[in-house]
């Protein structure tokens, strides 16, 4: 079937190279049947998109070697589920599954706001288009996942470090974010191309930036995650430059997302947010690039290639295409009012704009100074962690403050005498918690202690945010207080999300402090019998034992735990030496974990060195509060589905606005 | 083979109707222009959504502060040019 598969992109890439033509010459001629062939040509490159991923999955369940791509990123011992998984396994899935999230979204962002904003979607539907266009061509022309071989006995298997269940989600959530961020920009393109600079794009694409942003960072933490339990180094994030490549266009995002409030209250910053916009979209381009390219020398490298050039022609003519136009639109983006004062909710977003383009964009000269060094200077150096850490903190623990002064500042100004009664509880409890922290020895790291009671000030803020709030509700409506509670948030979504997604922020920045700042490392080589002792936790080396598998060959370390002389029972952690084909065995490391779940804290064993002679080279970490990393997922998925949740006052609202205004008649 | 190459015929043929779908729909239609958004009409829309703004600014000025989050002097040096700005875009809006 590969035939068909191929037979399916070509016709993708001709839809898709169609949208552009007829949609541009349609949008700038006014001709609607035209408009709506680009509509459904487009609409129908999600169609036949789907049949080429379809053919490709087939072929995996089916373990058709006779598809190369199939044969080198899978083999018949394979269970189903990573088969499925080994779709994005490698070079030519991954950008097919980009060009059938692309597809899917230009579809549905297009069919749903084909009335309401017909005549900015005119323009939107080349822009989506000219992005598939790029990644149809070079899926037909450059990477085809269907090209064809004489059929080997059996394929070459999945790389073991991509058989875990967190690869089985991470991929595909960072790609639904990548990607999600090409319709906002569509919008924000599309409008700047019709002229019509109006809220619509903004409301159009609210959603969309909301899930995609969603999306990027629940694939983000899985990758963390993944990083923490199979990759085996005691770390879940190492400023590895594909894991920043997906950190920028969040960072740009999330600035976007916060001056957005701005233009819509304000109907300030227009000009920032088409940036940001275009930013956002450029930097989820630039991450593909890296990820894709292999320009980098990273953990990622499973997934090197020669697309580079492509991807960065790519990359260029979307820059180029954005600025041109932004350079061109900005008579009609000029703001009609000003900041009134410095000290306003709205200053407040712009610092927190500034400090987190700040910090993204410094992320992104640490990626690109070693490629640039390389390329122009024929040497290749290295940006490390110390770079990184260092302008976390200086980004990093101002933005934290800001989350909990933003809540507490009114809209366009404050008085200090206003200010003094609001922020009285969340500082006395911020300082109440430092000093207890230093007492109880948090002064070790400075930075530490800063995150954490900086932490307890937001976590305050936000806190009174939710009893003023529901108590007004409550005095209003003379509700129950779960029913003003839920009456506040269910009648502010928006806000109230965003505040549980502070939370998760919060949670986040306590368990990379603690696990960081305060975590506890020991390493040795241990006979059977012999122990390690690191932060009141005795590890005893008892055994080995060895396992062989259809899939590879296990060995395993057994060692018992105690802590304060209380047993703790035992764990096991080892190496596994995978059987698949290549000109030396794949090894991983699958290491130990106990979690303390009251505590949030982990014993992390992993066995370096697994020797002839029966001892184990150890390292051991304990790392306090770790596991709230994990819990700021979940909070922060809970915070972005209230800000998502449908608003059905707030659509009323916008159906009177367009009524009003006459927008463009429905039903075509 | 002869199976896909039917089918991706098929999908061709498929994708070729729907694109050309509009024209067989309309093929001699009253009118092939876009509907579009008329200056004044874009005007209208720019008030509502100033009218928009003021009122959600009104509205979110009293809650915070029915909620204690604005006192009783910052309420009244806002709420002023608040009603201001909102009557006006009311006003604009009706003419």
């Amino acid at each position: 079937m590969a035939e068909l598969g191929r037979a399916a992109l070509v016709v993708t890439l001709g839809l898709c190279l169609y949208a552009v033509v007829a949609g541009s010459y349609a949008a700038s001629r006014r001709r609607r049947r035209l408009a709506l062939s680009a509509r459904n040509a487009l609409i129908a490159a999600f169609g036949s998109t789907l049949v080429a991923a379809a053919v490709l999955a087939a072929g995996f369940l089916r373990s058709d070697f006779s598809l190369t791509y199939v044969a080198d990123h899978s083999n018949r011992s394979l269970s189903g589920v990573y088969k499925l998984s080994a779709f994005w396994g490698g070079q030519e899935g991954s950008l097919l599954l980009w060009l059938l999230i692309l597809t899917g979204y230009a579809a549905l962002a297009v069919w749903i706001n084909r009335n309401r904003t017909r005549d900015l979607v005119v323009w939107v539907t080349p822009v989506l288009a000219g992005i598939a266009v790029g990644f149809s061509f070079l899926l037909v022309v450059v990477a085809s996942p269907f090209a064809v071989q004489a059929p080997p006995l059996d394929g070459a298997g999945l790389n073991p470090s991509l058989q875990n269940p967190y690869m089985m989600s991470h991929p595909p959530f960072l790609y639904l974010g990548y990607v999600g961020l090409a319709v906002p920009f569509a919008f924000a393109m599309g409008a700047l191309l019709s002229g019509r600079t109006d809220e619509r794009w903004i409301v159009a694409t609210r959603r969309w930036t909301l899930i995609a942003w969603t999306a990027l960072g629940i694939g983000q933490l899985l990758g963390s995650h993944w990083a923490y339990v199979e990759v085996g180094w005691g770390g879940y994030y190492a400023w590895d430059p594909v894991e920043n490549a997906a950190l920028m266009p969040f960072l740009a995002a999330t600035a976007f997302l916060h001056s957005v409030m701005i233009q819509e209250k304000r109907g300030m910053l227009k000009v920032w947010n088409v940036v940001l916009v275009a930013l956002a979209f450029c930097l989820s381009l630039f991450g593909t690039f890296l990820t894709r390219s292999g320009v980098v020398n990273s953990i990622h490298s499973f997934s090197q290639s020669d697309i580079g050039p492509w991807f960065l022609a790519f990359i260029v003519i979307a820059v180029v295409f954005s600025t041109t136009l932004i350079v061109w639109r900005l008579p009609l983006l000029r703001s009609t009012t000003r900041l009134e004062s410095l000290v306003s909710r709205e200053a407040v977003f712009l610092y927190n704009n500034l400090l987190l383009v700040a910090l993204c964009l410094t992320i992104l000269w640490g990626v690109a100074w070693p490629i640039l060094s390389e390329a122009v200077r024929g040497t290749s150096v290295v940006v490390g962690r110390p770079y990184y850490d260092f302008f976390l903190r200086i980004f990093g623990l101002p933005l934290l403050l800001l989350m909990g002064v933003g809540p507490l500042i009114a809209w366009r100004r404050a008085s200090l005498r206003g200010l003094g009664r609001t922020f009285l509880w969340p500082f006395v409890i911020s300082l109440v918690t430092g000093v207890v922290l230093l007492v109880l020895g948090a002064g070790s790291s400075i930075p530490g202690l800063i995150a954490y009671t900086f932490s307890a000030f937001v976590l305050a803020a936000i806190g009174l945010e939710f009893v003023r709030g529901t108590r007004a509700r409550r005095a209003l409506s003379s509700e129950s207080w779960p029913g003003a509670f839920a009456s506040l948030i269910g009648r502010n979504r928006r806000r109230y999300g965003g505040y549980v997604v502070h939370v998760a922020i919060v949670l986040l920045a306590i368990g990379i402090a603690g696990s960081s700042a305060y975590d506890s490392v020991v390493e040795g080589k241990l006979s059977p019998g012999q122990s390690l002792a690191v932060s009141g936790y005795t590890v005893t080396f008892q055994k080995l034992t060895e396992r062989d598998t259809p899939h590879a060959a296990e060995v395993r370390a057994h060692v018992a735990v105690s802590r304060n002389g209380k047993d703790l029972g035992t764990m096991e952690a080892g190496k596994n030496s995978y059987k698949i084909a290549g000109p030396a065995p794949q090894v991983s490391s699958e290491v130990g974990i106990r979690t303390n779940y009251l505590t949030g804290e982990d014993l992390f064993v992993i066995p370096e060195q697994v020797n002839d002679d029966g001892t184990v080279y150890f390292r051991i970490f304990v790392k306090p509060l770790v596991n709230l990393i994990w819990l700021a997922g979940l909070v922060f998925l809970l915070g972005s589905v209230i800000a998502l949740w449908p608003d059905a006052r707030e659509q009323r609202r916008l159906a009177v606005r367009y009524d009003e205004a006459g927008s463009p008649a429905r039903g075509q | 083979m002869s199976l896909a190459i039917l089918l991706g015929a098929a999908l061709a043929v498929v994708c070729v109707v729907l694109v050309a779908l509009p024209f067989l729909r309309e093929p001699d239609p009253a009118s092939d222009e876009l509907d579009e958004l008329t200056p004044e009409r874009r005007q209208r829309l720019a008030l509502a959504e100033e009218r928009d703004r003021a009122l959600a600014a009104l509205k979110e000025l009293e809650a915070d502060h029915r909620a204690g989050r604005i006192n009783d002097e910052d309420y009244r040096a806002s709420i002023g040019p608040l009603r201001r700005e909102a009557a006006e875009a009311l006003r604009a809006l009706d003419r």
